[in-house]
């Protein structure tokens, strides 16, 4: 199917399908929510262990459940201007669809920049981490 | 002006050839457009009678004495004679131009509600109302202290008329605001037997005709319906321009909603008297292009006949249920008896948003989300659904494209 490859890829249908951060950890130091009154898509995402550790409970598209999971490999153990830095670089690139080496697995997304109604799928989970961690200052 | 206003039968081809936009391609893919529901496309002979106002025929209306403002004047109030006979109003004074339902309905609440309606007074709606036939009447409530009563549906999706009657027992009701076809389950209503109901229980009804109108001719004298609105760019016409047919006795009574020009019959600094019915409710210079745009969609929605219409859109809604539910996993929203070209689905493990997008990659428009009907989505336990909607241009082979992409969809998500 390659009119869909682009935004559809493996990595995005394997983290959606086969999660490795979903589900709400015993301990957490901190939480934040995300909802898009759009479509209903709700996001819960958890801070655990120092910073080196993020979960997410996610009900939504796949868009939002991959892009919750490659945050949540992308900025563990980050410092909070790190995870600032790497927000600003991955809502750029989602508008330019323009990859960005600093981001890794998080290019995968960069196909959303074709569909504009899309990119809030991709930065609801970053939202969330960012109500999280407004606590952590 | 257009082939399909030539030919007596339904000629699919002809039609299609009336609406230039069909034939783009999207993401280089055959456009397949689904989502007339949300909103049609427009045939050319839309196009050219507002190219033709703007380029031959404009003027203010209303003000004039010249000769341009006069002609201008005589085409838009020709819609408002044509907007009558299409509904069957007693009279053209029972047709208000407005900017959509939506503000028709809230015309409505905002003047008859207030003028009308009482503290402890009820309005009944449905389990299944567009947010449009659900916001204006908490404003309402809020503002004015009446109750606000949400009478249910069966699993089926219809009127479930035990509970209506519930509803109603204590005699407090006074309006039943209620659809004429569901915009996600695609049912109809039975309205002559909801206007009954609500009469000899002392209440008017409003009848939210957005979807209803494009599919069926609507006689508002047969259902004995107080109010009636829809919106103009569903059915082939342009945005911005709406219709609220109320009695001609029940709009004699209400107040103004906007004031300005057009709407008075004397203004002082010290004190206005209202204009007679339609033109109290018609402030300010009208969407004069827009209306003329809504008489010549009129003009073509006749020309071929709504019995033509309801069995292409009868075909179209048959085949559509028969190849979806072929499709495992695929769950089609209501199963009401009397249904038309409305079909929201779900689909196991596929978020509705997704289903659009891959859709769309292959050239197909549908709509996704909770269709500004969010509390029925809660009565349904879905958050969200994806949606396909007919129009009188849809095809056999378009529903056989949403089928196929449908499968590719399941292909991806395996």
């Amino acid at each position: 199917m390659s009119e869909t490859a682009e935004l559809y890829q493996t990595l995005i249908m394997d983290r959606t399908k086969n999660p490795r951060h979903a589900g709400k950890p015993a301990k957490f130091d901190f939480e934040g929510h995300g909802e898009n009154p759009m479509c209903g898509d709700r996001v819960h995402v958890y801070v655990a262990d120092n910073g080196t550790r993020v979960n997410h409970e996610s009900r939504g598209c796949a868009i939002m459940v991959a892009s919750a999971e490659l945050m949540a490999d992308a900025v563990a153990g980050l410092t909070l201007d790190e995870v600032t830095e790497r927000r600003m670089a991955f809502e750029a690139m989602l508008n330019s669809g323009t990859p960005n080496p600093m981001l890794g697995d998080l290019n995968a997304l960069s196909g959303v920049s074709e569909y504009r109604s899309r990119i809030r799928c991709a930065t609801l989970p970053w939202s969330a981490l960012a109500e999280a961690l407004g606590g952590a200052k | 002006m257009s082939a399909a206003l030539k030919i007596a039968n339904f000629d699919i081809a002809a039609i299609r050839n009336d609406f230039p936009i069909l034939s783009q391609t999207v993401h280089g893919k055959k456009f397949v457009y689904l989502d007339s529901g949300a909103s049609a496309q427009k045939p050319r002979a839309v196009i050219d009678a507002m190219v033709h106002v703007m380029e031959a025929q404009y003027a203010n209306v209303h003000r004039g004495l010249h000769w341009m403002s006069e002609r201008t004047s005589d085409a838009f109030e020709a819609v408002r004679d044509k907007t009558a006979k299409f509904l069957n109003a007693a009279a053209r004074e029972e047709i208000v131009f407005t900017r959509n339902a939506t503000e028709s309905i809230n015309l409505i609440a905002y003047t008859y509600g207030r003028a009308s309606l009482n503290p402890g007074d009820a309005i009944v709606i449905s389990e299944m109302e567009h947010h449009a036939n659900i916001v204006p009447w908490q404003m309402l409530r809020d503002s004015h202290g009446v109750e606000l009563r949400v009478a249910k549906i069966t699993d089926a999706g219809e009127i479930d008329f035990a509970s209506l009657e519930d509803k109603f027992t204590d005699g407090k009701v006074k309006l039943l605001a209620i659809t004429h076809m569901s915009n996600v389950l695609g049912t109809y209503t039975p309205v002559e037997r909801l206007a009954k109901f609500a009469h000899e229980r002392g209440a008017k009804i409003l009848l939210d005709g957005s979807q209803a109108v494009v599919h069926r001719q609507v006689n508002v004298q047969a259902i004995d319906a107080d109010f009636y609105v829809f919106s103009g760019h569903k059915l082939y016409g342009p945005s911005g321009i709406g219709v609220l047919y109320a009695k001609r006795e029940i709009l004699e009574a209400m107040p103004p909603f906007l004031g300005g020009g057009d709407m008075i019959a004397s203004v002082s600094y010290e004190r206005s008297t209202w204009a007679k019915p339609p033109y109290r409710f018609e402030a300010g210079t009208p969407a004069i292009i827009e209306t003329i745009g809504l008489g010549a969609a009129i003009d073509y929605v006749e020309a071929i006949g709504f019995p033509a219409i309801a069995a292409h859109e009868r075909a179209l809604t048959d085949h559509a249920l028969a190849v979806l539910s072929k499709i495992e996993g695929l769950h089609i929203l209501g199963s009401a008896q009397d249904r038309g070209g409305v079909i929201a689905f779900t689909m196991d493990d596929v978020h509705a948003h997704d289903i659009a997008t891959l859709l769309d990659r292959q050239g197909i428009a549908v709509r996704a989300g909770h269709h500004c009907a969010e509390p029925l989505m809660g009565r349904l336990g879905v958050t969200s659904t994806a949606r396909a909607t007919f129009g009188l241009y849809t095809t056999m082979e378009e529903i056989d494209a949403l089928a196929a992409g449908l499968l590719r969809v399941k292909q991806v998500f395996a």
